[in-house]
This record gives structure tokens, sequence and C-alpha cells, in this order.
């Protein structure tokens, strides 16, 4: 109840949206500790490949504060980029080529 | 008490956070490999911030061309060099300078442009009329842009004729214009950037033994 009062007097978009999305950039700042700090390389791929699914996330969720379910097409476009690029640095690590 | 919070704001600001800590990490971290892979976490972030700032097209092509092309363009360099940044940690004071200079001036520039999404700006005020590129956008018939110059037309008989794009079917914002309704402008010079860009390329990479990229990417 509060919390809906609050949310109505503070903020002008709703309170919980506002908060997932802070946890979601509160996901990508722990997938960046891991892809700096990485001992491994397939930690630092994995992170990237994480960060990339939290970015479509991320955009689905704009999509949903500001009212436009277009955005989830953009998210699933950008989950398809990410796979695609996640393939190529794979097949980079693996073969050592990219041809 | 504070009036009023934009949720968007605050999440704009965590985000921004984020990438200059990814940007300074690209900067110092000794591997190359992952200064690769934090670019093009350093790209994603811009995507989502690129989209939270509504510009969905840039933050697209930011997407596909940040986290993917560069960074298989990237691998492919690193194909070719080691893995391993030589350490040179003296810093270039000139350069630094410079770059602060520049950076100052570009600031200070703003200062004097209008004041973000002002309706009051140039750009929204004078619309871009055929006059400006001798090029019109064709009103069909029955068409949505047409019935508006039919109603302009009704209700300012005097004006009839005068300013064929007057607002009517078209982009106030001038930039919007040129880049959506006049799009062979637009296209031309985005023609000539990626022509100069393959030329510099040719010249750059042609007769060159050991090319990396024959048979390859070119």
């Amino acid at each position: 109840m509060i919390l809906a009062q609050l949310s109505t007097q503070l903020f002008t978009t709703d309170l919980p949206t506002l908060i997932g999305g802070l946890v979601l950039l509160l996901g990508v700042l722990l997938l960046l500790v891991r892809a700096i700090a990485g001992p491994t390389t397939y930690d630092r791929i994995l992170a990237m490949n994480s960060i990339g699914t939290k970015t479509a996330l991320f955009v689905a969720l704009l999509g949903f504060i500001t009212k436009r379910p277009a955005f989830l097409d953009i998210a699933l476009c950008y989950a398809i980029l990410n796979f695609l690029g996640t393939i190529a640095i794979l097949k980079f690590v693996r073969y050592r080529r990219l041809s | 008490m504070i009036a009023n919070i934009n949720g968007i704001l605050i999440i704009d600001l965590v985000l921004l956070t984020l990438v200059i800590i990814t940007a300074v990490a690209v900067v110092e971290v000794r591997n190359l490999f992952s200064a690769v892979i934090l670019a093009g976490i350093y790209s994603l972030l811009m995507a989502a911030f690129w989209t939270s700032m509504d510009a969905v097209d840039v933050a697209y092509t930011e997407a596909a061309v940040g986290a993917g092309i560069s960074t298989i363009l990237l691998l492919g360099a690193l194909v070719l060099t080691g893995t391993q940044e030589t350490v040179r940690r003296a810093v270039h004071w000139p350069a630094l300078l410079a770059c602060v200079l520049v950076g100052g001036l570009l600031i200070f520039g703003t200062l004097d442009m209008p004041k973000f999404g002002s309706p009051n700006a140039p750009a929204q005020q004078h619309p871009i009329y055929h006059g400006f590129t001798k090029q019109n956008v064709p009103k069909a018939e029955g068409g949505k842009s047409a019935e508006d110059v039919y109603a302009y037309n009704t209700l300012h008989p005097e004006d009839a004729g005068k300013h064929p794009d007057y607002f009517h079917g078209h982009v106030p914002n001038q930039v919007t214009s040129v880049i959506v309704s006049y799009r062979a402008l637009d296209t031309m010079f985005e023609t000539a950037v990626i022509f100069t860009a393959a030329m510099a390329m040719i010249v750059l990479l042609r007769g060159r033994r050991g090319n990396p990229l024959k048979g390859g990417l070119l």
C-alpha cells in the first residue's frame, strides 16, 4: 500500500519496473566483474553472452515501461545477433581462425 | 522531499556508469582477447542505452555492427597478432592535453545549442520544403498527406500551391525530413562514405604479400 503510494508520488514510471531494471543492471555489473577478472577464456565468453541476454531483457522491459510492445521484436533480434556473435567467438577459440 | 524522480533517468545513470567501467576496463586490460570481449560488452551496453534514449535504429546498428561485426573483425586481427599487449605505462602528456582541450572545446560548443528536445529549436521550426532540394515526395490521391494538403488549401485558399510541402505529409524536423522523406540525399552521402572506405581498404591492402584478407573477406 505504502509502496504503491510512493510509486505514484515519487516516480513517473511505476516502482516495480524501475526495481526490475535496477536488478537487471545489478546482474550486468556482476557479469562485468566476471568478464574483467574471469580467469579463463570461457568465463569471459559466457559473461558476454549473458550480458547480451540481459540487454535483450532490458529492451523488453523498456518496452513494458514505455508501453510499446513492438520492443519485444527488437529484443528477439538482439537474442539472435547475440547467438551469432557467440558462435563466431567460440569458433575462433576452437580453430584459431575465422574462415 | 524530492518531487518527481524519473525512473528511466535512474536506470540511464546506472547504465552509463556500467558503460564507463567497461570502457576503462577495455583500455586497462592487458590480454587482447579479453579486450575484444569487453569491447563487445561495451557495444551491447551502449545498444541498451540507445534504446532507452528512444533511438532504436541506432541501437540496432550498434548491436549489429559493434557487438557483431566489430568483434569478429577484431578477432580476425587477433589471429595475426599476439594475444598479449606490450606494456607501455608512460602517459603521453601532450596527447592528454590535446584530448582535454578538444573535449573542453566541444563541450563549450554545446552550450550554445538549444535545450535538449526543445520545441523551439531551429530544426523543429523551419520545415524543409521542395525549394531546398528540388525533390518532391508525391502525394498519392486519397492518401493521408494528400488529404492534409487539400484540407490546408481549403482553409487557406490564398496559400494554395505556395508551399506544396509545408508541414503536410512531412516531418517538421529538418534532419528527420532529410533522412526519412528525402532518402536520396541521405543515401548519396552514405554511399560516398562507403566508397571512400572501400577505396582506402583496396589501396592499403592491394599487392601486399601475405595479404590476410585474400580469398577471405576481400
